[in-house]
């Protein structure tokens, strides 16, 4: 038994999800899955470790959750769109989850964004065919 | 005879529906974005489809892992939004077209693309967030619309020649269909961002320049690249544009380009608009 490795393990600072993470993570993608019903985020909100267990999510995932450690769910396999489930609503926005996989204020990540638009128009008038206002 | 009378590509990334949600189209972050979908609005307007077949990925609404379709028709009369763990207000109801959709079902089968048919299908923001851009938000959505899901979130996803071959696969179905509807193809998603890991935030503006004139003019061209090859150059979340060579397959080789609109950024996202048209 054992995992085919893939081209795109070796595209630095990237973690693909595909049968490897969906495979060791589903406990904890089913919980965050949950929380598309408000019902099962309240009873969460009641009591996050009794809810953690009646998913079978345990050990380091079961602490990542009770913890709102988003970094670390995302490193051990939560899918980002599950876990925005619940991050955004708790005020974690995948901006500010960016910014902490980089190390650096979500003010930063986003200026590194908005510095992208530097220049684009000239940029497309130059490549022709664009609308441009 | 059901007529395909073009395609336009979207952005679908929630920011969207949250800057049309709050009224934030027109400020100095949102406008040049926004505005840029103008003339796609009155392509709309002048040409009217009677229905818009939307392709798109579900990011965690109707399917959940435990069962991921590669491609998924929606074959309902309705289609419903719903909270997506948000606790935003759903959007009004979509009506379908169930006896279009057994029929492209039917005929995508016959063309050995075994689609995953549905029933009932919750309709996610890769679904409305387009429908919203281009038509408004509205009570009674003033167009109908069938969803065609494209799994672009659990690895295996399809590759973009597989995707190609599916838009023209589908302009054979629509083409075949016996009512004289008018359809539009929408395709949704992309352009590069990456949501996750330290590479998180990245845009590649030179490579969504090229896929946007590619996929207009040369779409045979995206199919040279493997899956991993398109997530280093467009991040992981960028995958997405793979859906817009569905669109681009439905079309005639010579589509016209009507319409040809990029942003950078939205939210994490470089964003494109195309409106192709086919002759009449």
């Amino acid at each position: 038994m054992v995992w085919k490795k893939h081209s795109y393990e070796d595209i630095p600072g990237t973690y693909v999800f595909d049968g490897k993470h969906a495979h060791g993570a589903y406990p904890i993608n089913k919980l965050l899955f949950s929380f598309n019903t408000e019902e099962c985020r309240d009873e969460f909100d009641r009591d996050p470790a009794a809810y953690c267990d009646k998913f079978g999510v345990t050990g380091k995932y079961k602490e990542a959750i009770i913890k709102k450690d988003f970094l670390g769910m995302l490193r051990m396999g939560a899918n980002i769109y599950y876990m925005a489930k619940m991050a955004i609503p708790r005020g974690t926005s995948v901006q500010d989850a960016g910014a902490a996989f980089q190390g650096i204020t979500t003010e930063e990540f986003q200026a590194k964004l908005l510095a992208k638009r530097d220049g684009l128009e000239e940029r497309l008038a130059k490549e022709g065919g664009y609308w441009n206002g | 005879m059901a007529r395909i009378l073009g395609g336009v590509t979207s952005s679908h990334i929630p920011a969207v529906g949250n800057a049309i949600a709050n009224n934030l189209t027109q400020e100095h972050y949102w406008k040049r974005f926004f505005d840029g979908y103008g003339p796609a609005q009155e392509w709309l307007q002048k040409v009217k489809p009677d229905i818009v077949i939307v392709v798109y990925n579900d990011h965690g609404l109707n399917f959940f892992l435990d069962k991921v379709p590669t491609f998924a028709l929606g074959c309902a009369d309705m289609y419903h939004n719903a909270d997506e763990g948000w606790g935003l207000k759903p959007v009004a109801p979509f009506q379908g077209d169930a006896e279009f959709s057994w029929h492209l079902a039917e005929s995508l089968v016959e063309q050995e693309f075994d689609i995953c048919t549905c029933q009932e299908m919750l309709v996610d923001h890769g679904f409305v967030n387009p429908i919203r851009a281009l038509y408004g938000t509205h009570e009674k959505w003033p167009v109908k619309a069938i969803p065609l899901a494209v799994n672009t979130v659990q690895h295996p996803v399809p590759t973009a020649a597989r995707c190609l071959k599916l838009g023209r696969a589908l302009r054979k179905a629509i083409e075949s269909y016996p009512e004289d509807l008018k359809v539009v193809i929408f395709g949704t998603g992309g352009l590069s961002h990456q949501l996750q890991g330290e590479r998180a935030g990245l845009i590649n503006i030179e490579f969504d320049l090229e896929c946007v004139e590619k996929i207009a003019h040369e779409p045979e061209w995206m199919t040279k690249f493997t899956n991993a090859e398109i997530m280093e150059l467009a991040g992981t979340e960028g995958i997405e544009t793979i859906m817009w060579l569905v669109m681009r397959g439905a079309l005639q080789d010579d589509a016209k380009l009507i319409h040809k609109h990029y942003h950078a950024p939205i939210s994490n996202t470089g964003a494109g608009v195309l409106v192709m048209e086919n002759a009449a």
